[in-house]
């Protein structure tokens, strides 16, 4: 929250006259969320530095918002953002430095396109990734970057680093440019942004990104946290930022591919789980058919592309999944006939529920390992000794298979929420009580790449019961 | 005069021509509401009576609250003409489906009677062939009323006998609900004559007579209540039969009949019947008695009602058991329900008849008890009970004693006849469907009737989030017998330096007409509900789970406190040796506890809260003021003008030092259950007692106990009672809080002295919360104390907080009662459902 900008070219005092603000005055302005402050603690011929020092409203940031899921940590009162470099910091830089942001001075015109040996200093930003992240987005534009990270509380070291790091750039750069510079990358650091996100953002972005952000080895990165993730923004931001884009393209490709394969390898995991449960839905002949745990429904808008599915149900416990999925599905403009054959409403799988009695089959993709293992009991009553279809068909992680995934740190299960991860032997021996007790038949297959000794990343246990299969 | 006595239930339909005085009759003798006429239906879907186009769709509007009220269990009278057979065919299809009787009365009156009449209303001229017809019609309709299924006709022939008639409503047989009891109620004997003498014995009957001429009552008038299957199988079906029919007649009993008596009753009929199950046993004991006995058996059998609604409503009693639909009511398949169970048809491998699980399914208000399958030992399903151990088979005879609720037994003498199919083992967990509780148990918008505080409604939205947060997160239903309600903060303080202050904490108390308060001590920890049992036994016992450890440890949102389950179960058996050690086991007759504490340090469960929010505030506000102030003192050093800002910034790096102080009270490292220190302050409930009749006073230093039996994980708390009239003892109290809060103690929750405490505006919130000053950067900021700050906090509302604490309090106290109490499952989760529910109404989480 402190913005400290130094120049040592004589007279450094110039300083005052490229950001319009008198060395000798302690100025205020007003921002939306607080005041800042602009100072000089030292101005002499030598050594000039200013800082802006931001006085953001605690109380006016949080009382302004409504409290939801999507406020985060914004909604509350004990919140690092007064303290850091952030949004904010960029707003305000826009603010009170705009003359300089855009490269113009009334009193030095000709100095305001020079470069001149410039430092900034700011308090704290976050840089959950460590320095490196720092180095990586600003050496690239040529500074030499000091970084000392700031202590969690020293009283208590076994709670680890703080994320934050008093940072110091260092280079000789017009003054436009270092602020362009931090203004587009302090929130980056920092991944959110106190206000809406919209299309205007992408010009912002671009306008003060232009002449090196689309030469930056982390553009990519840039534009996709500095857009909250926004995925379409992104990608109109890309597509712009690459019309005049005249480096090597090959080098680009080849980002490019190994992004999307870091995206795609779970997704081709889901298509082949999808295309699995379809095959075996098919083998035992069911026309009416569950999904328990549907989320966001895309297993059953493959179901009623084919004709064979007179009702495609999906059960959630999540009402915002269930929102999705609709949406997804296209329920409410769906013709008349369509609709019919769609259910889809909330439930759990621990309570017991006469909604699903009556198909042919239940689905349960990658579902139980979401439930705490004492809960198993339940799921096993509802499902199998009371709405008891013919089939029924579960997918569960393979956890010898996480051996072979890159990058994934041993002990560790593939999803926060996974209660547990099963090898074969244990998926199998729960599976085969549950079908005795139950007078199931049970067999067992896998989905995904089947490796020699670790087997397939995906277990599946199809049951079935009087004679089918 | 002619009465008509129809039952209490029961679909009447009237039948008569245009014209005969149906609907006179209908406003004579039943209430406006029972009466559905299809002229009144017929103008509420085409604003015209008389409009024939519109009759389907009028008699689909009758049908409909004909079926809507039946359902209920209301008298319906229908009002129409009915003297086509297709017109009444519906009605009686209606009766059918819902179990009541159909009821014809018809009012066969004079052609030119009804055409007179007729004749005098403008609306009715449709011509003199309309009932000239209906006349021909309802000719035919007499001669095919009984064949086509009413069980009762009335025919009035004249305007006189119209006149004369009064209609009586009669009970059903089942319906003996001025029988209040006490009852003891016995489960299949099959001709055990002399288990069945001495259980009578056991249970306090004088019993006499000798298996020739059997007798038996009860001194105090207690009566027995036969759940069927007398005969078959055993020894002495005979002397069972004489000594049954002899209490019965002595009204020293009642008896409801099994399949068994139905099928020996068919026999002695003179009917077909294959003598297997133990009828051959029977009828060879039945060989050589006179010809008079039989007689009385035959009579006896079926004069006997398929199942009987006792004591109000409250007990229903049936061979096999009855779903709530069918109590009640009157029908083949209720009968067969009643004899046969819930079957559909569908037979095991042994040939015996697949039961349904009815049990699981039953929501009804009434308490079930039946026999009919034997299992090893009779247990509580939601509110039934099957009391049939299976004494032929070498079990024991089983009582249940009614309204004590006690199960009484004695051992068969032997083996009398082997089982078809092996003796039913208790069912494994993992097919036992009344541990779960059902959907439709929880979601919806629900009224739950608490005896704290009347209906509390739960909204359907809440229902909806609570769901996934109770299917996702919380422990076993069946551990979860309570949540913890919210507490509000006291009214904020309109001036001064602190937001919450002891004044507006008592100021509200004595606003309520409280004379005394508890201030106790407010750890800041994590809250925490224990479930402690005895042993792993007693948890399987009283709880029904399994290889889940002695009891449990959850959250305010009955979520497992610990992720490790060894360290949940090591402090488990720590609080359970407290208790053992402390005695109280034994002073409280009981097998578990259920308490409410504090666990201590905040670190040990908000470790990814500290280390994720609150040190990192901290941190980068230490940092960035610390750079501020020192970039403004040289500044100050050149420019005066920026002194103000100087001193306004190291205002605020004071506060943030304060603040990492704050939080780092609550803070410290533990190692397992090493540091870790519980600070219980309700003993919510124990076996047969919720203790919210004993003031708080009494749990403090009942729970002090446990602090000394285990002063290493017990912490004490620090609590004074305070008069609130003497302004001396308020000024005390205040002392002591200031003091407390200013040593860094998060500060005092106040209570009233009682439990629950009604003032002249209503329950009075059960706690208020008095925090201190330092405590509160932890929830308002860590520079919230700034003057520009403050005046603004000072604005926040208590009320919607202050409605869902009382709110709360009444579901989770209901929770505690229902379970002490026994009652089913699904009852004792909707209302922990229903804290979890209001849990996610948009409150200011500061509060």
């Amino acid at each position: 929250m402190l913005l400290t900008l130094t120049s040592r070219q004589a007279p450094a005092t110039d300083l005052g006259h490229l950001l319009s603000k008198h060395p000798d005055r302690c100025q205020t302005f007003e921002l939306a969320y607080g005041r800042a402050h602009v100072f000089y603690p030292e101005a002499s011929p030598e050594r000039c530095t200013a800082a802006l020092l931001l006085d953001l409203d605690p109380v006016g940031l949080v009382r302004g918002r409504r409290p939801g899921p999507d406020a985060g940590t914004l909604a509350q009162y004990v919140n690092d953002r007064p303290y850091i470099g952030s949004s904010f910091l960029s707003v305000a830089i826009a603010q009170v430095f705009r003359t300089a942001l855009k490269g113009s001075s009334k009193s030095r015109p000709e100095l305001a396109q020079a470069t001149l040996p410039l430092e900034a200093t700011v308090s704290a930003v976050p840089s959950r990734s460590g320095e490196g992240f720092l180095r990586g987005l600003f050496e690239p534009l040529g500074y030499q970057v000091d970084a000392t990270r700031v202590a969690l509380d020293e009283r208590f070291d076994e709670w680890g680093p703080s994320p934050y790091f008093e940072l110091t750039v260092r280079g000789d750069k017009r003054v436009s440019e270092l602020l362009s510079h931090l203004y587009v990358l302090l929130p980056v650091l920092d991944g959110q942004k106190h206000y809406w996100v919209g299309q205007d953002e992408v010009d912002k972005m671009l306008a003060h990104g232009a002449g090196w952000l689309e030469q930056h080895p982390l553009r990519e990165l840039i534009l996709r946290r500095g857009l909250k993730h926004k995925r379409r923004l992104f990608q109109a931001a890309m597509e712009r930022l690459l019309a005049d884009d005249d480096a090597e393209p090959e080098e680009t490709e080849d980002a490019r591919a190994e992004e999307e394969a870091a995206i795609e390898r779970p997704l081709r995991l889901d298509d082949a789980r999808r295309g699995a449960v379809q095959e075996i839905l098919h083998e035992v002949g069911a026309t009416r058919v569950i999904d328990l745990g549907c989320g966001e429904g895309r297993l059953m808008a493959a179901l009623l592309k084919e004709a064979r599915y007179t009702l495609v149900a999906g059960m959630d416990v999540s009402a915002r999944a269930l929102e999705i999925a609709a949406e997804r599905l296209h329920l409410d403009d769906m013709s008349e006939r369509k609709r019919a054959r769609v259910q889809l409403f909330q439930g759990a799988l621990t309570y017991r529920d006469e909604r699903l009695k009556g198909f042919d089959a239940a689905c349960l993709i990658e579902v139980i390992e979401h439930l705490d293992p004492p809960r198993l009991e339940a799921l096993e009553r509802v499902v199998f000794g009371h709405a008891a279809p013919p089939a029924v068909v579960v997918t569960t992680p393979n956890v010898e298979h996480n051996v072979l995934f890159e990058g994934m740190p041993a002990g560790r299960l593939r999803h926060r929420d996974h209660r547990f991860e099963w090898t074969r032997a244990e998926f199998q021996a729960w599976a085969s009580q549950v079908a005795a007790r139950h007078h199931y038949e049970v067999r067992f297959g896998g989905i995904g790449a089947d490796h020699p000794e670790h087997g397939p990343p995906t277990q599946v246990a199809v049951f079935t019961r009087g004679g089918e299969a | 005069m002619s009465v008509i006595r129809v039952p209490k239930l029961c679909l009447v339909v009237l039948v008569g021509p245009s014209g005969s005085g149906k609907s006179t009759f209908a406003r004579q003798h039943f209430l406006p509401t029972e009466v559905l006429s299809s002229d009144y239906c017929r103008g509420l879907v085409a604003d015209d009576e008389n409009d024939q186009a519109a009759t389907q769709d009028a008699f689909d509007v009758l049908h409909y609250i004909a079926k809507k009220r039946l359902a209920a269990g209301r008298l319906v009278v229908v009002d129409a003409t009915n003297v086509q057979a297709e017109a009444r065919r519906p009605l009686l299809a209606l009766a059918k489906e819902h179990d009541v009787l159909p009821v014809a009365i018809v009012l066969n009156l004079p052609e030119e009677v009804c055409q007179a009449r007729n004749a005098q209303r403008p609306d009715r001229a449709f011509g003199p062939h309309v009932v000239r017809q209906h006349r021909h019609q309802l000719r035919r309709a007499l001669r095919g009323l009984k064949r086509e299924g009413f069980r009762q006709i009335t025919v009035l022939d004249s305007e006189e006998a119209v006149a004369a008639a009064t209609v009586e409503r009669v009970p059903l047989w089942n319906d003996r609900r001025e029988e209040r009891g006490p009852f003891d109620i016995i489960g299949d004997v099959h001709g055990c004559f002399d288990e069945l003498t001495a259980l009578l014995g056991k249970l306090g009957y004088i019993v006499a007579g000798g298996p020739e001429d059997p007798r038996a009552h009860h001194p105090e008038g207690r009566k027995a209540v036969f759940l069927g299957d007398l005969v078959d199988r055993g020894p002495a079906s005979p002397a069972v039969l004489r000594l049954a029919m002899r209490m019965v007649a002595d009204g020293a009993a009642l008896a409801v009949p099994g399949n068994h008596d139905a099928k020996l009753l068919r026999k002695l009929n003179g009917k077909q019947v294959q003598p297997r199950h133990g009828l051959a046993e029977t009828l060879a004991q039945l060989e050589g008695e006179p010809e008079e006995l039989l007689d009385r058996v035959r009579r006896f059998i079926d004069g006997l009602v398929s199942h009987l609604v006792l004591d109000e409503g409250r007990l229903v009693v049936a061979h096999a058991g009855l779903k709530e639909a069918y109590q009640g009511r009157a029908s083949g398949r209720v009968r067969s329900f009643c004899l046969y169970g819930d079957t559909d048809g569908e037979i095991d491998s042994f040939g015996l008849p697949v039961r349904h699980d009815w049990a699981a399914e039953y929501r009804g208000a009434a308490t079930v008890v039946y026999g009919h399958t034997p299992v090893p030992t009779a247990d509580w399903v939601n509110r039934t009970i099957c009391i049939d151990t299976g004494c032929v088979f070498g079990g024991r005879l089983t009582a249940l004693r009614y309204p004590e609720r006690e199960l009484v037994e004695v051992p068969a003498a032997r083996v009398y006849y082997e089982p078809v199919r092996p003796l039913e083992p208790a069912p494994q967990p993992h097919l036992r469907s009344d541990h779960d509780v059902d959907i439709t148990d929880v979601t919806g918008k629900r009224i739950i009737i608490t005896r704290l505080r009347g209906n509390v409604m739960v909204r359907a939205e809440n229902g909806a989030a609570a769901l996934e947060a109770m299917s996702r997160f919380a422990v076993d239903p069946r551990w979860l017998i309570y949540l913890p309600p919210t507490m509000s903060p006291s009214e904020t303080r309109a001036e001064g330096e602190e937001l919450e202050h002891p004044e507006e904490t008592f100021g509200y108390f004595q606003t309520h007409e409280v004379e005394q308060v508890i201030c106790e001590e407010k750890h800041m920890g994590s809250r925490a509900v224990l479930v402690v049992c005895r042993d792993e036994d007693a948890a399987h016992r009283r709880f029904g789970i399994q290889g889940d450890g002695l009891g449990v440890m959850y959250t305010r949102t009955g979520r497992p406190f610990f992720s490790d389950k060894a360290l949940e179960q090591a402090l488990l058996t720590r609080v359970r040796d407290a208790l053992q050690g402390a005695g109280f086991f034994e002073r409280f007759a009981t097998e578990w506890f259920c308490l409410d504490a504090e666990l201590m340090p905040w670190s040990a469960k908000a470790q990814a809260l500290l280390r994720e929010q609150y040190a990192p505030v901290g941190a980068s506000a230490g940092a960035s003021l610390a750079r501020a102030t020192e970039a403004l003192a040289r500044a100050a050093a050149r420019t005066p003008d920026a002194a103000p800002l100087l001193a306004r910034f190291e205002a605020r790096r004071d506060a943030v030092t304060r603040y990492t102080e704050a939080y780092r009270r609550y803070c410290w490292p533990v190692e397992g259950l090493q540091g870790l220190r519980l600070a219980p302050f309700h003993l919510l409930a124990s076996e047969g007692a919720v203790h919210t009749d004993a003031d708080h006073v009494w749990h403090m230093e009942t729970l002090a106990e446990l602090t000394r039996a285990d002063p290493e994980l017990f912490h004490p708390t620090a609590y004074r009672v305070v008069d609130l009239g003497d302004a001396a003892q308020r000024a005390e109290a205040t002392a002591w809080w200031s003091a407390r809060t200013a040593a860094g103690s998060e500060g005092m929750v106040v209570k009233p002295l009682a439990w629950i405490t009604r003032g002249p505006r209503g329950l009075v919130q059960p706690a208020l919360k008095c925090r201190g000053r330092e405590y509160l950067r932890i929830i308002y900021g860590p520079e919230y104390t700034l003057p520009e700050h403050l005046e603004r906090l000072r604005s926040r509302g208590l009320q919607a907080k202050r409605g869902l604490a009382l709110r709360e309090f009444a579901l989770g106290l209901e929770a505690l009662h229902r379970f002490v109490e026994r009652e089913p499952l699904y009852r004792v989760h909707e209302c922990v459902f229903g804290v979890l529910a209001m849990e996610s109404e948009p409150v200011d989480p500061r509060l």
